[in-house]
């Protein structure tokens, strides 16, 4: 029978990862991470969770040691935050290179320099390129219910491509709220078992001896990297099946890579990703009252990017109302140029522009702001769509910032 | 019984690699597989052996094999040998053969993570002493005096000073076993990596392992450079296991240092005076070797 537990975001990813098996966890601490592996340490001394657990004397090693298990054929836990995820960055591109099928957890957090613990999305972001699935998630059951999807998603032979599963660090890390805590025989039924089955791809085999994490020349290098970014691109089909067949037997979730709310006659949309999602949500709802058409579409996953779903839920047939502006409320800056997130959604609707929106785009603005664990306000938020109203009602001849930082009067 | 080069296995484990001729780390490896057979997983970081053992698609291990980071080869020994225990599987090795460089250096965190935690794994640094796969730059092990593309002078930080010790890194971690080795005693040698595959617990073997293209010698000479290399005193034949060191040979005398270095290209600047401030850090180095020894086997 499942439970209905009070967790915090990083409790319930601990609890995600018990239902899910792993036979080697290894990690280091870091704020706003080290309750989970606090967690599951106790869950393995308690033998409530049969794995080794592993103590090991950085992120670089924590990660390269789970890729040692994998290539051995059993399921693996680690997980990080920020300087943590830097630390590793060489080991993120080895592992997806190496099509090891691991699973990680991301507590989304600012980088030094200077030193702040609280959360925004510049590490994970900075890491888009790494190979690796990124989804976001919004609650705490969301997050229980990723890291068991994860494991679904990153395993299917297709696929065989590392997940990373994006907590924004505080605000959902440590924040307690109702989570529902499946029981572990649907979880079972749900998943594969937690070895690989033998001659399963780039795993070891005493009896034929297999060579794994190789190197290779240009030619062949070229034919490896293809095959990653397609089968990477594929991966939505594998996601989409994933979260459909979880929604059937768990009775919750969602199928989609990205969600929409209240998006399908909005004139105003903000894209949004992570925690933030709620209240944006919330202010949606107010907005909608005063009888403004506006709405989100909270991207689930960055990696692989939802081109076509963006475009298809922005300019699609089915589509009630035309978008007149769109936001991007992100908590990165790819210093020099702008945030993240908006250059990925900017890249997929120039991509087929002419036959998505034959009457043109419409004006995108791209918020950034909870840099440093900085609050987002309802109060921002609704001068956000104040700002996408004045940009629609523009006729595109006055030019505008498109980048706006949000909540800087602190810094002033 | 005891493995000697007489009953050693026919079978080949590395082969078909593309190692120069003469290469030190390359008998390491082959030998080492010989004594350690098929069950045997191998973790090699980015260096000279990988390079030269895995290249698509013709593969050079003939048991299970990776490349790992080059600062993780005792984090990815550990994780293999997690899943070992995970799996409780029996009766295999879990072998990492990696450079001076991958091992004094950048590895040298990682591979404390292993010791510490007492990791069932075997860690064989082959020291070339240098970044040979990068083209010959000085490392952690480079001896003083030597000459290395980012020393083109010669390696000479103020007074010459022995080595980095790493087996008694390795023994103040408290591993069961560690000790050096030279391709040019692969008798003493043998031995040492048939214990090491019986230890439950991490292993150490420090090997000097000649480098014909990095270090400007004789193809031919990789043997002789071993046996010299261990009458010169220069590397000590030596073993700690279950807390106490023993010395494998105990010269009375050491061979000057002449014809070792002179064997050498890369020792060509050094003058007589800095070869006799050698051979008293030398004395110096035995000197405290021998306590070390006394020491801890009267404990
Ligand atoms: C993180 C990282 N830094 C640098 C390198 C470049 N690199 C590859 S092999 C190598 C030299 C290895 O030297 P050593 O460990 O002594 O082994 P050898 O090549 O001498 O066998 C270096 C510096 C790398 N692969 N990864
Ligand atoms: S450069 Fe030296 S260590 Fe590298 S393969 Fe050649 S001989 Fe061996």
């Amino acid at each position: 029978m499942s439970e209905l537990h009070f967790l915090s975001g990083n409790e319930a990813v601990a609890q995600g990862v018990r239902l899910s098996r792993p036979r080697v966890i290894a990690a280091y601490p870091i704020t706003p991470q080290t309750i989970v592996v606090e967690r599951l340490s106790e869950m393995v001394e308690s033998r409530e969770l049969a794995a080794e657990f592993v103590h090991v004397e950085s992120e670089h090693s924590a990660l390269a040691l789970v890729m040692g298990s994998a290539a051995m054929g059993v399921r693996t836990f680690t997980a990080t935050s920020s300087q943590g995820l830097m630390y590793m960055a060489e080991c993120l591109h080895y592992t997806s290179g190496g099509r090891f099928p691991l699973v990680m957890m991301n507590a989304n957090r600012s980088l030094a320099l200077p030193w702040n613990i609280y959360g925004d999305q510049s590490d994970s972001l900075a890491l888009l390129s790494s190979g690796w699935i990124q989804v976001y998630a919004e609650t705490a059951q969301e997050s229980l219910d990723m890291i068991i999807q994860a494991y679904a998603v990153a395993e299917d032979v297709r696929v065989r491509t590392p997940v990373l599963v994006n907590l924004d660090g505080f605000v959902l890390t440590h924040t307690y709220e109702p989570v529902i805590v499946p029981d572990q025989d649907t979880v079972d039924a749900f998943l594969p078992p937690p070895d690989f089955p033998p001659g399963y791809p780039g795993t070891f085999d005493l009896l034929r001896p297999q060579s794994l994490a190789v190197s290779a020349g240009p030619g062949d290098y070229a034919g490896f990297k293809y095959r990653q970014h397609r089968d990477m691109v594929a991966a939505a089909e594998p996601i989409r099946d994933v979260g459909g067949r979880f929604a059937e037997i768990f009775g919750r979730g969602s199928a989609d890579l990205i969600e929409p709310y209240r998006c399908g006659d909005a004139e105003l949309v903000m894209i949004t990703l992570g925690s933030i999602a709620g209240t944006v949500r919330d202010v949606i709802d107010d907005l909608r009252a005063d009888g403004l058409r506006v709405g989100l579409l909270r991207i689930r996953y960055l990696r692989p990017f939802p081109s076509e779903d963006l475009r298809r839920l922005l300019f699609g047939p089915l589509r009630r109302a035309a978008v007149a502006a769109i936001g991007i409320l992100e908590k990165d800056i790819s210093f020099g140029h702008q945030g993240g997130v908006a250059l990925e959604v900017k890249a997929a609707l120039y991509d087929q522009a002419e036959a998505s929106a034959p009457a043109g785009l419409p004006p995108v603005r791209n918020f950034i702001a909870g840099l440093g664990g900085q609050d987002i306000s309802r109060g921002q938020i609704i001068a956000m769509f104040d700002d996408l109203a004045r940009a629609a009602g523009r006729d595109g001849d006055e030019p505008a910032r498109s980048v706006r930082f949000v909540g800087l009067e602190a810094s002033r | 019984m005891t493995i000697s080069l007489k009953n050693l296995s026919a079978e080949e484990y590395f082969l078909g690699h593309k190692a120069c001729g003469g290469c030190g780390g390359s008998l390491v490896v082959r030998w080492t597989l010989k004594v350690l057979g098929e069950r045997s997983y191998v973790v090699m970081p980015a260096g000279c052996m990988s390079a030269v053992g895995f290249i698509y698609p013709q593969m050079a291990l003939g048991v299970n094999a990776m490349i790992s980071p080059f600062a993780a080869t005792g984090a990815v020994l550990s994780g293999i040998a997690a899943a070992v225990r995970a799996k409780g599987l029996r009766d295999v090795h879990v072998v990492g053969f990696a450079g001076d460089g991958g091992t004094a250096d950048i590895g040298l965190q990682s591979l404390s993570g292993a010791f510490d935690r007492k990791e069932r794994i075997i860690y064989i640094c082959y020291d070339n002493e240098a970044y040979m796969n990068t083209g010959i730059q000085r490392s952690g092990a480079t001896p003083w005096g030597a000459r290395t593309t980012t020393s083109p002078g010669g390696f000479r930080p103020s007074s010459p000073a022995p080595k980095k010790d790493l087996v008694r890194i390795a023994a103040a971690h408290g591993v069961p076993f560690a000790a050096t080795a030279s391709v040019g005693y692969p008798t003493d040698f043998l031995r040492k990596v048939e214990i090491a595959g019986s230890i439950d617990g991490p292993s150490f073997l420090h090997v000097y392992a000649p480098c014909p293209t990095g270090w400007a010698c004789e193809s031919d000479a990789t043997i002789r450079l071993g046996k010299s290399v261990v009458d010169t005193g220069l590397w000590p034949l030596v073993e700690w296991r279950d807390g106490a060191a023993r010395l494998n040979r105990d010269p009375e005398a050491f061979v000057p240092l002449a014809d070792y270095l002179a064997m050498q290209g890369r020792f060509k600047t050094l003058r007589p005076e800095e070869i006799s401030a050698m051979e008293r850090v030398r004395d110096g180095a035995w000197k405290s070797l021998r306590a070390w020894v006394r020491e801890s086997s009267a404990g």
